[in-house]
């Protein structure tokens, strides 16, 4: 088992003509994901590198029962695609594309409510569950098959992370790198959610960052709702001061944002929060025994 | 991205905001001249740089004659501003506002942001204008007031109203007041800010609004949909190294120690400037050479981290995803025969292609001492910074 996707999951790739689309949707495929196809406006109807190529989410869909999209669009057209994937009916859209606008974001955001798709990212890794299905650009040979959970905003903060566990023997559930924009799909607690609710994940590690108030929140979550271990970190300790986060935004946040914050609260709520990022996994181990 | 004063309510005029009548000027003859042309004064002369606090250090001045405007600008020009947000070493000043006055009734705050808790855009008033709103916030939280705008509605006039009431605008300023707040909302929009803040809005003795200061932040991301904005920054308010860095496409922030940071992702970069730090170092900077960094932005990297006097010794920290291990090892190769790297220099490779980028560096005979994780790259650039200082 695992959370949100594994060996029945059926992926197409929206840009899939595209240098870096087609590149990870051949480096998925080689790690043995199912990747049933791709669509790219226009050029529907050919193949490329053996994946069929549509013209429209609902036509790729019909024809190859794809149940996952991942997205590598140029950010001016992402946030279209990820509402046409919604509207096609996917059930879990990854966004890998960086730099969206913001508020085509909260468009997106609000067109996702009361509909039955969950987005992860933008801005993101993807999401892998080892050894059974890979959607993103994380490398496949640093993760192994396990009992761990992996929750992040930062991309390479996550493959350090599970890098650490694999080095350790200990192997991943799933790892969902959930973005690091301001507005995004998937937040921290809907990862620690499912990971509580999934059998086979036993532990989890969650990565943040400075800003916002949704680590805090996240902790809190794990405090009230969560049996399993949990361990994390705090990335930002040493950034300086209102070079990321606007004047305005740390007040809507109660004032809150500052990791020194988030690492006190995150404490307060039984959380085994490592001291550097080189040691996530010895982090989790002192909260955690593997059965 | 921000602009300056004169250019934000430029903005705000074209969308209908109300803002005072006024003119940019780069010398004191034509600031005269301007004066003259705007109205019969009193005047208020605003030195125009990229940081708030500029009354107190002397930035904003009253003049009551053409000729007093025509002084207080020619000393304005060319000043070293020193406000609370400019740092020690303050701004020069080479812009100056010349605008009508006008009689101050009361200061009033009005901001719209984008709030990551709710996804959606967020206004927020109060009724201290003119003061930190920040201290406001710590101290009299009951003065600010909120309304959450739905995406699709977009600002209603009713949401409107709730704030104008509580800001105790009512009579003939609540319709003046709702039509405000709308027009800065289709600003917001129409220019896909990050912040906008007026600080303050004023209600006049003759009971007008006016946006006395006015404060824009530009999404970044969508500045590919807005020429015209990306137009109005000014490369004298930032800094070097960092405006070239966003020419290659590089995220950097100069800080103020002496190891040089070279890392891929956001995250990692901030990470590893924790970890330096944990090891007693001190970094330089934080920069992400991004997912799909090419040689060339490697290479371009590397000249602004050792364009930075500061730098004793650089970290180069990468886990490959998009990024390709023996991509970064050429960069590093190809900056080291363009610029002489006379610092220790200490590298972690991990991920995508991560063998052929260690064979690469070992092969190139160059001066490299290769980590094995992270801990171990922190601890031995740590030390020998320590050892050359």
């Amino acid at each position: 088992m695992s959370i949100l996707i594994d060996k029945n999951t059926r992926v197409i790739t929206q840009g899939i003509t595209g240098a870096t689309g087609l590149f990870h949707a051949q480096g998925a495929r080689e790690y043995g994901t199912s990747m049933v196809g791709g669509v790219t406006p226009g050029k529907g109807g050919t193949t490329i590198d053996g994946f069929p190529v549509f013209d429209t989410v609902t036509d790729a869909v019909a024809a190859t029962g794809a149940t996952a999209s991942v997205i590598y669009v140029p950010p001016p057209f992402a946030a279209d695609s990820i509402m046409e994937a919604v509207d096609a009916g996917i059930e879990l859209v990854c966004c890998i594309t960086e730099g969206i606008p913001v508020l085509d974001m909260v468009k997106v955001k609000q067109y996702l409510k009361g509909r039955n798709t969950r987005l992860v990212g933008p801005n993101c890794p993807g999401v892998i569950t080892p050894g059974q299905c890979k959607i993103g650009i994380m490398p496949g040979y640093i993760h192994k098959p396990g009992k761990v959970g992996v929750v992040s905003r930062s991309g390479t903060l996550t493959y350090e992370a599970v890098w650490q566990l694999t080095n350790v023997g200990l192997g991943q559930s799933t790892c969902v790198g959930i973005g690091g924009d301001p507005v995004n799909g998937t937040s921290h607690i809907d990862c620690l959610r499912l990971f509580e609710e999934d059998p086979d994940t036993e532990a989890v590690i969650m990565i943040g960052e400075i800003g916002g108030n949704a680590e805090e929140e996240a902790a809190r979550f794990v405090k009230e709702h969560m049996k399993k271990p949990v361990a994390a970190y705090i990335a930002g300790v040493t950034a300086p001061p209102g070079k990321r986060m606007g004047h305005a935004g740390a007040i809507i946040s109660g004032g809150k944002g500052t990791a020194t914050e988030k690492v006190a609260v995150l404490k307060e709520c039984g959380i085994s929060v490592a001291a550097t990022p080189a040691e996530m996994a010895e982090a989790l181990l002192k909260v955690y025994r593997p059965s | 991205m921000n602009i300056h004063e004169y250019q934000a309510k430029a903005i705000l005029r074209k969308f209908g905001v109300p803002v005072p009548d006024g003119h940019v000027c780069y010398n004191g003859a034509s600031a005269r001249e301007w004066a003259k042309r705007l109205g019969e004064g009193p005047w208020v002369v605003k030195a125009q740089i990229h940081a708030g606090g500029r009354g107190k250090g002397g930035g904003v001045k009253l003049a009551r004659t053409p000729d007093e405007v025509q002084l207080i600008a020619r000393d304005m020009l060319g000043m070293t501003l020193r406000t609370h947000q400019t740092g020690p070493e303050g701004k020069v000043v080479h812009r100056v506002l010349i605008e009508n006055g006008c009689n101050i009734g009361r200061e009033l705050y009005v901001s719209l942001l984008v709030d990551r808790a709710t996804s959606k855009v967020t206004v927020m008033a109060s009724t201290e204008g003119g003061m930190d709103i920040e201290e406001v916030a710590a101290k009299t939280p009951e003065k600010i007031f909120m309304e959450t705008v739905d995406p699709l509605a977009g600002l209603t006039p009713f949401q409107c109203r709730k704030l104008a009431f509580s800001l105790g605008l009512t009579g003939k300023l609540l319709t003046k007041t709702v039509k405000l707040l709308q027009s800065l909302y289709t600003t917001f929009i129409a220019c896909d800010c990050s912040l906008l803040e007026i600080n303050p809005l004023v209600v006049t003795k003759e009971d007008e609004l006016l946006a006395l200061d006015a404060k824009f932040g530009f999404d970044d991301n969508a500045m590919f949909r807005h020429l015209q904005i990306g137009d109005m920054r000014d490369f004298d308010e930032e800094d070097a190294n960092e405006v070239e860095a966003s020419q290659h496409d590089l995220s950097y922030i100069s800080l103020n120690g002496n190891i040089g940071c070279l890392v891929n992702g956001a995250g990692l970069a901030m990470a590893t400037m924790d970890i330096i730090k944990h090891y007693g170092g001190d970094p330089a900077n934080f920069l992400d050479v991004g997912g799909g960094a090419t040689i060339e932005r490697v290479t371009e990297a590397f000249k602004i981290i050792l364009s930075d006097k500061n730098v004793k010794g650089i970290l180069v920290n990468i886990f490959g995803g998009i990024m390709k291990c023996d991509v970064i090892a050429t960069g590093v190769i190809e900056a080291a025969k363009q610029v002489e790297i006379k610092v220790p220099l200490v590298v972690r490779l991990e991920g995508t292609n991560v063998d052929q980028g260690k064979r690469l560096l070992k092969e190139s005979g160059l001066n490299i001492v290769a980590a094995d994780g992270m801990a171990d790259g922190a601890k031995k650039i740590v030390q020998a910074v320590a050892a050359a200082t």
